[in-house]
């Protein structure tokens, strides 16, 4: 059963051309990037992750376009041979969308590289460092009979962890912390005795990880959760004695896709690149049978029918994602009424027609439906994972719309929320109550659009939402959800600037630095922070908008003419005539090409690789006239001369 | 399986490991003769072995191998078991 983890069996097999089909893209020099993860998004064995890797190196060292992969430089340190594991990492992360380089420190050398300041990891100013330390660098032992040595071992192990840490905070501060959960080896010196017993190394394992885990928490560091995995795929396959004895390989090789899957899903995940939404097929996926030809009575959900609980499962799971902030969707081939008659009628449905964001069941091709859902969400397709038992549906939903996550599904029903969630599509380094609200965010919404059609027209609408927006400077409390905006936000970001919590609290702290939170509330309820500012002083009297990002959920509401309004009254406060904007495009911010020129400011310049610079000068009743723009005309109507 | 078989699996084995798309596979081939037949690409090279031929080698059968020909050799004493 492990092999649906160790052959990530949710990814389709790699094609026979694969080896061809790789050196075919090396010469490539357009579209590189998306063939690349095209590519990447097939199990791969070790040898096939090592020479996607080596084209992914010679491309990036040779400067060329890997878009619309994200770069990302990871530094990793071990105390074991990284050799068969950097290129799995650096495979594994084009999968999921990032173009990374990896930066190893010395082998063994652990210490020396996180606690020199000019070591070669603390030089290559790395976005992240992995600490890929197994166990045998804690340095434990058992002490059977001695408790103050056990104590001892764990206080000194512990410490040692925290000292590099503190290397690597002090000399590369901007580079967040990534560790790894320990696994004991499955030799115990008792048997049960030892997770009972402290001066066993089990127990000792148990402990750091323990700490590990508190610490995690309160430092805003990353975990890769190691030992989770190896619990899962079982400890004696783990851990190989002949393979580190031959090449102090820290597990065995079989686990190393697995391995770079889950840390490339991580780092994917610090650059907002999890997934949002869940969309499920209906028939023999999240019931048993067919509701057009076995109707209520024959659909299989019912419990103490083994395939009834199988499909159960899964609705169990979607329903637990969904109160941690993932969106349930539906895209099922039958008339709306069929597809609705379990969610209104059938009473062993655990899905109601309240937890799904958007609902489609027509005859319609499922890719065309799949992207009007991403429409109604205001969500990009990478956001979405479409779950369907029929492998033609499947088919036919990857080649059309290669950016949603497509799993492949085991014949049998039992395991198919074990598959969904062995992807690790919704992987997260961070979780708040925010999160946890979105999902009714977005169905509350799906009310306001219901609300959209009967409006006679948008500012009439927007009347009867009865927005409130309040505007504060970055707070400490803020901070981590600024931090996550500012970090996962892709689509309406202006410049896509990533900050670290620290440089975040920087800004918060620099008194020459303008920040704003926005915070919306309508009729339908609290929508939580809805978009993010940052403004810096380029030159006397001239604030530049170094970070301008919203929410796609506040779309079409006009909001983005407050916020300028709410800029503009705080710059003309402190004497600032100017404000200069950047437009970065990214491929995924298309979005808000117009921002600058909807809000009324000039076009200064064209610059290379399509980006925009804007500015507006900020005359006498500067605030009155945004107003005026954003209440009563629309934006097709402004008179630009009057300004 | 008889030689030739291994020999032909082995052929697609070492197109897998190694970047050089026609290598030869002949039982004098070794490590001096092939670039990027290093000691972690051996290691590779074995556990790729191992997993198409379905079975596991100690680290003293391994580590006394010379050549291709040893390697077959000792693949048919696996298979054969």
């Amino acid at each position: 059963m492990n092999k649906i983890y160790s052959e990530l069996q949710w990814l389709p097999r790699a094609p026979g051309t694969f080896n061809g089909q790789l050196r075919a893209l090396r010469g490539l020099r357009e579209g590189l990037g998306r063939e690349l993860q095209a590519l990447a998004l097939h199990a791969l064995d070790i040898n096939q992750l090592i020479k996607m890797a080596r084209i992914i190196d010679k491309a990036r060292y040779g400067g060329e376009d890997l878009r619309p992969l994200e770069p990302f430089r990871l530094a990793v340190l071990s105390n074991s041979t990284l050799d068969l594991i950097l290129p799995a990492l650096v495979a594994s992360a084009a999968r999921h969308g990032i173009a990374l380089e990896v930066v190893a420190g010395g082998y063994d050398q652990v210490t020396q590289d996180a606690l020199s300041i000019d070591s070669k990891i603390h030089r290559a100013n790395a976005d992240a460092v992995l600490f890929a330390l197994d166990y045998r660098a804690l340095g434990l032992k058992a002490s059977p009979g001695d408790h103050e040595a056990a104590r001892a071992n764990l206080e000194a192990a512990t410490g040692h962890l925290q000292m590099l840490r503190g290397g690597i905070k002090k000399h590369s501060s901007k580079a967040v912390c990534i560790f790894q959960s320990y696994v004991a080896p499955p030799e115990t010196l008792f048997g049960s005795l030892d997770r009972v017993s402290a001066e066993t190394i089990r127990s000792q394992v148990d402990g750091v990880n323990r700490r590990l885990v508190e610490n995690i928490l309160e430092l805003d560091d990353v975990l890769v959760d190691v030992s989770g995995l190896a619990e899962t795929v079982g400890t004696a396959d783990w851990h190989d004695p002949q393979l580190w004895n031959i090449a102090k390989a820290p597990f065995a090789a079989e686990f190393i896709p697995l391995y770079a899957d889950h840390v490339a899903r991580l780092v994917a995940a610090l650059r907002g690149k999890q997934r949002k939404v869940l969309i499920l097929d209906l028939d023999n996926t999240v019931w048993g049978g067919v509701i057009g030809d076995d109707g209520l009575e024959g659909i299989k959900i019912a419990q103490g029918d083994a395939t009834g609980e199988a499909h159960l499962t899964l609705q169990r799971f979607a329903l637990t994602l969904r109160e941690r902030g993932i969106l349930l969707a539906v895209c099922s081939k039958n008339s709306e009424e069929m597809a609705r008659a379990p969610f209104e009628r059938h009473p062993e449905m655990l899905l109601k027609m309240e937890h799904i964001a958007a609902f489609r069941g027509n005859w319609e091709n499922k890719a065309t439906n799949i992207r009007s859902i991403a429409d109604e969400l205001s969500l990009g397709l990478d956001a979405m994972v479409f779950v369907d038992d029929n492998p033609a549906e499947r088919g036919l939903v990857r080649s059309l719309l290669p950016e949603v996550a497509v799993p492949e599904m085991p014949d049998n029903p039992a395991h198919y929320a074990r598959v969904v969630s062995a992807a690790g599509y919704f992987e997260a380094v961070t979780f708040s109550k925010e999160d946890a609200a979105r999902a009714g965010y977005y169905e509350s919404n799906s009310r306001r659009s219901n609300l959209k059609t009967q409006a006679a027209n948008v500012d009439a609408y927007l009347e009867t939402l009865k927005m409130t927006i309040t505007f504060q400077p970055f707070d400490i409390a803020g901070r981590p959800r600024i931090t996550q905006l500012i970090n996962k936000s892709n689509q309406y970001n202006l410049t896509t600037r990533r900050y670290t919590d620290a440089e975040v609290a920087a800004a918060t702290e620099d008194p020459s630095v303008f920040t704003m939170q926005v915070r919306l509330e309508d009729i339908f309820g609290d929508n939580g922070m809805i978009s993010v500012v940052i403004c810096r002083e380029r030159e006397k009297r001239v604030w530049e908008i170094d970070t301008w990002l919203m929410s796609c959920r506040v779309l079409g509401r006009r909001v983005e003419h407050a916020v300028l309004r709410e800029i503009v009254k705080h710059a003309r406060a402190v004497g600032v005539e100017k404000l200069v904007g950047a437009y970065r495009p990214t491929g995924r911010n298309a979005l808000v090409a117009d921002h600058y020129s909807k809000l009324c400011f000039t076009k200064v310049s064209e610059e290379p690789q399509a980006v925009t610079l804007w500015e507006l000068t900020l005359g006498d009743k500067q605030e009155e006239r945004i107003a005026a723009n954003a209440v009563s005309r629309p934006p097709e109507m402004v008179d630009s001369s009057a300004l | 399986m008889d030689d030739a078989g291994i020999y032909t699996r082995l052929s697609t084995i070492f197109g897998d490991v190694f970047d050089e798309d026609e290598i030869e596979v002949t039982p004098n081939l070794s490590a001096k003769d092939v670039a990027g037949w290093d000691s972690l690409t051996h290691v590779r090279l074995m556990l790729t072995v191992e997993r198409a031929f379905n079975t596991k080698f100690s680290a003293q059968e391994i580590g006394s191998l010379e050549n291709v020909g040893e390697l077959i050799a000792l693949i048919r004493k696996h298979i054969c078991k």
